[in-house]
């Protein structure tokens, strides 16, 4: 079980081997990376956390899906700074008996992670920088768990 | 008493700031944001929409009308976009 926050790009495979999938008690590893999306005049996406409060929130989320699925391990990894297009942002990986409780876990940390993790988004464009809006479809979907 | 109150995203660019410690006289956090509009102009211009900010108290999402006893750092922020 662990969450990390980090500037650093991460390797999933290496993380993936990372996972606790017990003696052969893990059925299903599920894996989610947020990539940096935009078109050619996006220059950087600068992410700002609260360092204080972001393990503590990401530890919280990860504690509700722990309480409500059955699960091997947890593993969360969620970058800051200045990245690129096409750029690795976060990862979570789910390891549990079987698929469903996998797929609905992952599901539900990044849900919370959209709304609950204290980060903030700026896009740098060539035509100047503006902090990314809150999606309202995001807030709603936490009314799904 | 006094308190650190953070500022992220364009809370912090708006006031100018990350990070200041206030003396204050304000029991909740409604109190404390009507205190800091009174301090300066960009002060009104960050907190000029109470829809668009959140607050946590000593690291914990909380509402505008919480208490501020006992609690030692307040921080405002945008809704948040992680993920």
């Amino acid at each position: 079980m662990s969450i990390l926050v980090q500037k650093e790009d991460f390797n999933l495979s290496d993380e993936l081997k990372l996972l606790k999938t017990g003696d052969g008690d893990a059925g299903a590893i599920i894996s989610f990376i947020g990539v940096v999306r935009g078109d050619s005049s996006l220059k950087a996406l600068e992410l700002e956390h609260y360092p204080k409060m972001t393990i503590t929130a990401l530890e919280e989320i990860k504690h509700q899906a722990l309480k409500k699925w059955e699960l091997l391990d947890v593993r969360i990894i969620h970058r800051f700074g200045y990245l690129s297009l096409g750029e690795q942002i976060m990862m979570v990986a789910v390891a549990s008996a079987h698929r469903r409780e996998a797929f609905e876990a992952a599901d539900y940390i990044m849900d919370f992670l959209k709304s609950r993790a204290p980060f903030w988004k700026k896009e740098h464009s060539v035509d100047g920088s503006n902090w990314v809006n809150v999606n309202p479809e995001d807030e709603k979907s936490l009314t799904r768990w | 008493m006094k308190i650190k109150v953070l500022y992220f995203a364009w809370l912090r660019e708006r006031i100018g700031k990350s990070f200041e410690e206030i003396e204050t006289e304000a029991s909740t956090i409604e109190e404390l944001v009507e205190e800091l509009r009174l301090k300066e102009e960009r002060y009104i211009f960050a907190f000029s929409d109470l829809s668009s900010v959140r607050v946590a108290l000593d690291q914990t999402l909380s509402s505008f009308d919480a208490s501020l006893a006992n609690s030692s750092e307040v921080a405002f922020f945008p809704p948040m976009t992680g993920g």
